[in-house]
């Protein structure tokens, strides 16, 4: 269970550009559900989004992840926590330039010191899951836009993390690629991983397997709908 | 220890390719890394194996030369002080010599010209044995041919070359004349029973202060020369002709260090973001850290190895031809000699701090400050 408490994230404080992202948030997300956050743009979506995967600290507010405080933790255990319990799918695939899909798969296994071969084999076997197999060794600029989606969420899933998170996973997708996004959302799902998602694309909140939705609007959560059977 | 290896091991490949990804920058930088390298070490081998050359020759010269003085300038030395200087307790042997300088009208080159003091090197008269630089300065074209002084307009003198000394010796040997003394003498004009200066030599290394002071007391108008005076004056020059060159291969590490400081200043917004993705998927500040000193370890250690290894072949297998001149002078006879490869390892350390140490700062500090923010905020 992830828990928010009276979450405020302010980008340039005490500068004459200063603005509240998110205001006061309150939100519990459970394990094992898929959730979605939605809202217009500047709603502060990929701000509390950001704040649940530890790659942001809020301003003021506190964070627990099964009732463990993890806000204010140094630096190094929140690297921690992101490698081992979530996977993040951005908006923009952020996939490093330059390398193949299969070194891309393997770039959160190199700071482990693993075994080369055992991770090779996992990150294909990642690929080969996600219909990418015959793509490992190309350049991630040659993959077409669902090929990188698919390459970054087999980055996000490589470390086997409980928690799967994707920013606006189908904003760059047609129909078709949404769709079979969203399949893989609900294997993953029923395979026991929490999934938060932010979306504006209602093909995603109307999605069978979607748990709970919660709206944003000007950084404060405005509903917070539950959709079926939330654990 | 096999996870930190292994890990190591995978921060490397992923440095190496992330260096491929740009190439063309990399072998740039590399390119011109090495060549301030070059440059420096060139300067810094040459020099170093001068000096080192100068002190194994040096090192059979005699302990101590005496010289006349009058007015500040060297004058003939009276055969008498030579056996006052044998007199002095300590003093093994003392010997008057004669040598000078002849400037060779033809090629403008001045030939040093001296009677040996092996007896066994000495010509028989009419016969010389010369250095190769003379030779090579006259364009004779064979072995053997003679050679032709001339002291005034309408003046010629003929000289039989008995001998042509070896490159190896040239360092001290190029311009070298050896004459018999009753030719030196006619040609120069000297009368007998004067020398151009004295050379002793001293039973006790360690003592040859004491006689130098106790000799300058007695012959008040004789200048003392010790072997170590002479090395001294060799490595200033020596030095001096490296600092020149240092200071020109310094501009180019300045121009580098210019360009270091720039990056150092910031990265590319490229840069930030790569290093804000692998925040994001779980990489530590640390790994990043070591990933970009794997980068900066391998192009500076790079240009460094290579840098010194074209010093190191452009000194020692092609003799340094691009910074020879200025090294062993401007004469119109420089030495043509082999240097032996001879390393001063603090210069080497010193390059190294110099050249790798700014930069992988440069590489890293910024690296570092990137690093330390929130994914997020790096990406953003």
């Amino acid at each position: 269970m992830i828990t928010l408490n009276a979450v405020t994230k302010l980008y340039n404080e005490g500068r004459p550009n200063e603005f509240a992202a998110l205001h006061e948030i309150d939100l519990t997300l459970a394990r094992g559900a898929m959730s979605v956050l939605r809202g217009p743009s500047g709603s502060g979506k990929t701000t509390l989004l950001s704040i649940l995967a530890c790659m942001a600290r809020p301003t003021s507010g506190r964070v627990s992840i099964d009732g463990e405080l993890v806000s204010g933790l140094p630096e190094r255990f929140l690297t921690e926590l992101r490698r081992t319990t979530f996977g993040f799918v951005f908006q923009r695939f952020n996939l490093v330039r330059g390398l193949t899909a299969l070194e891309n798969v393997m770039l959160p296994t190199v700071p482990l010191g693993a075994d080369y071969g055992q991770t090779r084999d996992r990150a294909m076997a990642r690929l080969e899951a996600l219909g990418l197999a015959d793509k490992a060794a190309m350049p991630i600029e040659h993959l077409s836009g669902g090929e990188a989606q698919r390459t970054a969420i087999a980055r996000a899933l490589i470390n086997d993390p409980p928690i799967l998170i994707a920013d606006e996973p189908t904003a760059n997708l047609d129909t078709a690629l949404a769709e079979k996004f969203l399949a893989i959302l609900a294997d993953e799902r029923a395979a026991g991983r929490t999934v938060i998602l932010t979306s504006h694309d209602p093909r995603i909140w109307e999605a069978e397997g979607v748990d709970r939705i919660v709206t944003l609007r000007d950084g404060r959560i405005v509903e917070g709908e539950l959709v079926e059977g939330v654990a | 220890m096999m996870t930190w290896a292994r890990r190591q091991r995978a921060l490397a490949d992923y440095t190496l390719a992330a260096l491929s990804r740009r190439k063309g920058k990399n072998i740039a930088l590399v390119a011109i890394f090495s060549l301030v390298v070059f440059a420096l070490s060139s300067a810094m081998f040459f020099a170093a194996a001068l000096r080192h050359e100068t002190t194994v020759v040096l090192r059979d010269a005699p302990e101590i030369v005496v010289q006349k003085l009058i007015m500040g300038r060297q004058d003939l030395i009276p055969g008498d002080v030579v056996d006052t200087i044998a007199g002095f307790r300590g003093v093994t042997s003392a010997k008057g010599r004669l040598w000078g300088y002849y400037y060779d009208r033809i090629d403008g080159a001045n030939y040093t010209v001296m009677v040996p003091d092996d007896p066994a090197l000495i010509p028989p008269v009419g016969h010389v044995a010369v250095g190769e630089g003379v030779p090579r300065a006259r364009g004779l074209a064979w072995e053997g041919a003679p050679l032709f002084l001339s002291r005034y307009e309408g003046d010629l003198k003929r000289f039989d070359v008995d001998r042509t000394f070896s490159r190896d010796s040239a360092l001290m040997t190029a311009d070298l004349v050896l004459m018999n003394p009753q030719d030196f003498r006619a040609f120069f004009d000297i009368p007998e029973g004067l020398y151009t200066d004295v050379v002793a030599t001293v039973r006790n290394q360690n003592e040859v202060a004491t006689i130098v002071t106790k000799a300058s007391n007695a012959l008040p108008q004789m200048r003392f020369v010790t072997r170590a005076d002479i090395e001294r004056t060799y490595q200033k020059l020596f030095d001096w002709r490296e600092g020149l060159l240092v200071v020109l291969a310094g501009a180019g590490l300045l121009a580098f260090a210019i360009f270091a400081a720039e990056k150092a200043s910031g990265l590319s917004a490229e840069e930030a973001r790569e290093i804000g993705i692998l925040k994001a998927v779980g990489w530590d500040t640390r790994d990043v850290i070591a990933m970009k000193m794997w980068e900066g370890g391998l192009v500076s250690l790079g240009a460094f190895l290579i840098g010194t290894v074209a010093g190191f072949a452009h000194v020692f297998l092609f003799d340094g031809v691009l910074f020879a001149p200025v090294l062993r002078g401007w004469a119109v006879i420089y030495p043509d000699f082999a240097l032996a490869p001879h390393i001063d390892g603090v210069q080497l350390m010193t390059l190294a701090l110099l050249t790798v140490v700014p930069y992988m700062a440069a590489t890293v500090v910024p690296v570092w400050r990137t690093a330390s923010g929130d994914p997020d905020a790096v990406m953003r």
